[in-house]
């Protein structure tokens, strides 16, 4: 068994900021441990642009953005092992892992940093009628066809869910030559981000069916039809509004889960809002020395996001280890309120003393709402938003003295965010 | 010149063309699909069924009872996973409650061993997440679960190493009487003389019957559909909990699996179209409401897929079983439906045995009765683990991350014996891409292995044979070939 001070599971964007920033904050004893080839994670097939303005002021490409980071963990010298897949961790903190090259190895790690990202959902999971014929892919895995292997999953494809993935793959299979017939959304608003419908859709005549879905799925062995219908207020199919396509793909971007299992062999809590784990201020989970970052913890809108977050935990990991994180101190609840969704940090130290970032999701489509941020009765924020959705996460930043506050440090104290009509 | 043609790749045909594979013959499957376990051997209730529920007397008692008494000792010889974990049948309040009653009598008649009528609190001792309003129930001691395809595929692996040969894409066109032979079997791999022919045809039995019998029967198929739940959920039921039953079949079961999912299901619809093994908003409605009484606390976001399974239900209610009246050395396996795969075993065994009296069979001397699985990741200790990758650097590489599938084990899969070729036949065999992501992550590796196995362009790899391409182009021009 190896010792070693950090672990970071995962070698995409949340593990590679995570490893870099616990770099920058001293820590010199650790690995990062990727399951797939090459470091990078999901961005590699990400080859549309679009990544970075918020962190670099540019736009990159999924695999430029990614380089960025790999070129600082080059640079730092930070080891890691590709080929790796961590098949187990406890709550001890003991990780085994495989690969290749090295066999079956184990580490007892001082600290450890979940970085393992989300997966797609998949459409056995929605219970659609119809057959179970070849032809329908998760948009991830039509990406990874098209972009890393050159092959196309199909030529009249219709995308059911307009996640950003499947908004993104609705431009490339046409740019491919494939014709994209429309992209049918459950609910009244797209899950993905404006631009994405603007650029991916509206910029080729793409339509989009708000309210509607897909009732049957039609092939014995590859796909030939689907057929979509509108749906009412719960969300039921409306007879009469059926729509059929003649097609050969479905695509499906009807969301993102994150990937929790070596969360849960860890004893990490998860938070049924999230489906990532209950972490606080700092990204610490329910086990000491444990932290959660980037989309394994919540799923996010831009990579961006997800690299400020990831730098976060491995600041506070490399703190965990020298002892600088006051990890006895009191922790107060942070509370979705009305309107609010997957609220992420769960919990806030009472020993904070820095800025502290509060991320959700609106629960619904609001105009002219108020986000309002209060604790016990003071109110420590208060912003306006022209629109809420929520395919947008809407990020607050506390003020660092906050938790000094008399409110803050009253007997069952918490923090409350909520959505204000 | 054969023996024996088998006509059907389920688990009765791959059980028969086993146990025949005991004796000194030429025996030769075809199957209609690109695979084996291609019909309703793959999709059902994975159930091995006490023996209390049918008619005494008929054939489907008579050999549900026997094939039970088997499991243990086949799926020793051919390591596939089987528990006997029992089965409840269940009574809740509003419910028939004589029904137990009629049903223990039965059981009692049909010899079924250890049944007894249990009451609310035994009921809900051994199943806590059961609707507290059960009133009665019949305990099925002997009942168990088995991984049916698993099965299947372990009686054709085993068959093979047997000498036994498997034709697949072979659909039968016709079966002719042969004066040199026996009989002539035209099929679209070619024609083969033989001199027995048994029909295993599942859903199209009727049809094979048909071709040389004038004593007809009719396979009416009845599909049924299922909810599979999460692995999460794992440990939520011991025993597989049955609701009374009803003229169409066993009702909704909550039915836990040897891997650690639980089914729901079936429904029970009678349909036109044989291969119609769609799933429809209504049949998923029916099942949902049918699980729901026998488990009122079912996560509603549990659900990592749905597949449905067409029965061959037989306008005679019962097996047919033996040599036809009218065509000698000709055998039926016909109209068999739940309880099939419980059994199967005991049918294989009476029709082996009589086929190789008729034929006149020899021992065949070098049978060796036991088939080792796929060695399994998921399922090794760490020491297991370290040694499976010193052998073999394969087990290192997770393909399937969700049921921790190694790439050794799909390559073996390729390569055995009677070997997957489609990208469904890895699942099956592997259960890669049977997890909660449904193959997301493992389908693209997994095609690639299979180009890489089989000297297949990726064009050519389909999900489940037949115009199942999994891709239809590639997005460049590759080296002069032809777009």
């Amino acid at each position: 068994m190896k010792q070693i001070d950090l672990l970071i599971i995962g070698g995409g964007p949340a593990g590679l900021a995570a490893a870099a920033a616990a770099y920058e904050s001293g820590c010199r004893d650790m690995l990062i441990l990727e399951r797939e080839e090459t470091l990078g994670g999901i961005l590699k097939q990400c080859i549309h642009n679009g990544f970075g303005l918020h962190t670099f002021k540019e736009e990159l490409t999924g695999p430029e953005y990614a380089q960025r980071y790999i070129d600082k963990i080059l640079e730092y010298g930070i080891p890691y092992q590709t080929g790796a897949m961590v098949i187990e961790i406890t709550p001890e903190k003991t990780v085994t892992c495989v690969s290749r090259e090295k066999g079956l190895e184990q580490f007892s790690a001082r600290a450890i940093i979940l970085a393992m990202g989300c997966r797609e959902r998949p459409r056995g999971s929605l219970g659609t009628p119809g057959w179970r014929c070849a032809g329908v892919y998760t948009a991830g895995t039509a990406q990874k066809f098209v972009n890393l292997q050159g092959l196309m999953p199909g030529k009249r494809v219709v995308i059911l869910g307009s996640g950003d993935i499947g908004l993104i793959m609705a431009r490339r299979m046409t740019f491919s030559g494939a014709e994209v017939l429309g992209c049918v959304e459950l609910m009244p608003y797209s899950a993905g981000l404006k631009r994405n419908i603007v650029q991916c859709l509206d910029d080729f005549d793409i339509p989009l069916y708000l309210s509607h879905t897909v009732i049957d799925i039609e092939g014995k062995e590859r796909l030939s039809g689907v057929t979509i219908a509108k749906v009412d207020g719960d969300l039921k199919p409306i007879p009469g509004t059926e729509i059929h396509f003649d097609c050969d793909t479905l695509l499906l971007s009807v969301g993102l889960i994150p990937e929790n299992e070596l969360s849960e062999m860890a004893g990490v809590k998860l938070s049924p809002a999230t489906s990532g784990a209950i972490v606080d201020d700092r990204l610490m989970t329910s086990v000491e020395g444990i932290f959660s970052c980037g989309n394994v913890l919540h799923v996010h809108d831009l990579v961006d996001f997800v690299s400020q977050e990831s730098a976060r935990a491995g600041e506070n990991a490399a703190a965990y280890l020298e002892g600088r994180l006051d990890i006895c101190a009191q922790r107060i609840p942070v509370v979705a309120g009305s309107g609010v969704n997957a609220l992420v940090p769960q919990y806030i130290s009472q020993s904070a003393n820095c800025p502290t970032t509060i991320m959700f999701r609106p629960r619904a489509v609001r105009k002219n709402a108020v986000v309002r941020v209060c604790v016990g009765d003071e109110e420590l924020l208060r912003k306006k938003y022209r629109v809420l959705a929520p395919g947008e996460m809407v990020t607050m930043t506390l003020p660092a003295d906050f938790m000094q506050r008399q409110a803050a440090q009253a007997q069952g104290a918490e923090v409350l965010v909520e959505v204000l009509e | 010149m054969l023996d024996v043609v088998i006509i059907g790749g389920g688990v009765v045909g791959c059980a028969v063309a086993r146990e025949l594979s005991r004796y000194d013959l030429r025996i030769l499957l075809l199957e209609k699909t690109a695979d084996i376990c291609n019909g309703q051997s793959k999709a059902n209730t994975a159930i091995v069924h006490g023996g209390y529920d049918a008619q005494p007397g008929t054939n489907k008692a008579k050999f549900n009872l026997l094939g039970n008494a088997m499991f243990e000792q086949i799926c020793t010889e051919l390591e596939v996973p089987f528990k006997r974990n029992g089965s409840l049948v269940v009574a809740f309040e509003g419910d028939d409650e004589q029904m137990i009653d009629r049903l223990f009598e039965r059981g009692q008649e049909n010899g079924v061993p250890g049944l007894s009528i249990i009451d609310r609190e035994e009921i809900l001792r051994r199943e806590p997440n059961l609707n507290p309003t059960a009133k009665r129930a019949l305990l099925v001691r002997n009942a168990g679960i088995c991984c049916p395809y698993e099965l299947t595929q372990a009686y054709a692996e085993n068959a093979a190493c047997n000498g036994a040969e498997f034709i697949r894409e072979a659909e039968v066109t016709s079966i002719l009487p042969n004066p040199q032979s026996g009989w002539l079997v035209r099929s679209m791999a070619g024609e083969f003389e033989t001199r027995a022919v048994i029909n295993c045809a599942g859903i199209y039995a009727d049809k094979i019957n048909d071709m040389v019998s004038q004593d007809h029967f009719s396979i009416h198929p009845r599909r049924g559909e299922y909810y599979i739940v999460d692995k999460k959920y794992a440990g939520k039921f011991t025993s597989t909990i049955f609701q009374i039953p009803t003229r169409l079949g066993k009702g909704i079961l909550v039915a836990p699996t040897v891997d650690g999912t639980i089914l729901l299901g079936p429904t029970a619809d009678d349909i036109q179209d044989r291969d119609d093994t769609r799933s429809t908003a209504e049949g998923l409605k029916k099942v949902l409401a049918g699980a729901g009484k026998s488990w009122p606390e079912l996560p509603g976001r549990a659900f990592i897929t749905t597949f449905s399974g067409v029965r061959a239900h037989c306008d005679r209610d019962d097996f047919i079983i033996g040599e036809a009246k009218d065509a000698p050395l000709f055998f039926n396996a016909a109209g068999i439906e739940s309880p099939g795969l419980s059994s199967a075993p005991a049918i294989a065994d009476y029709l082996a045995k009589m086929v190789a009296k008729r034929l006149k069979a020899a021992q065949n001397p070098n049978f060796d009765p036991h088939r080792a699985a796929i060695p399994k990741f998921r399922e090794m200790s760490c020491q297991e683990r370290k040694l499976a990758i010193a052998k073999n650097p394969d087990f290192a590489r997770i393909v399937c991350r969700c049921e921790t599938v190694s790439e050794a084990e799909i390559r073996e899969s390729i390569r055995r014996p009677v070997g997957a070729r489609t990208v469904d036949g890895v699942k099956r065999r592997t259960r890669a891409g049977m997890g909660r992501c449904q193959a997301g992550f493992c389908t693209a590796r997994v095609v690639e292995i299979l180009c890489e196995e089989l000297g297949k362009s990726p064009l050519e790899i389909t999900k489940c044979g037949g115009e199942s391409k999994m891709l239809t182009g590639f997005l460049f021009n590759r080296g002069g070939g032809e777009e």
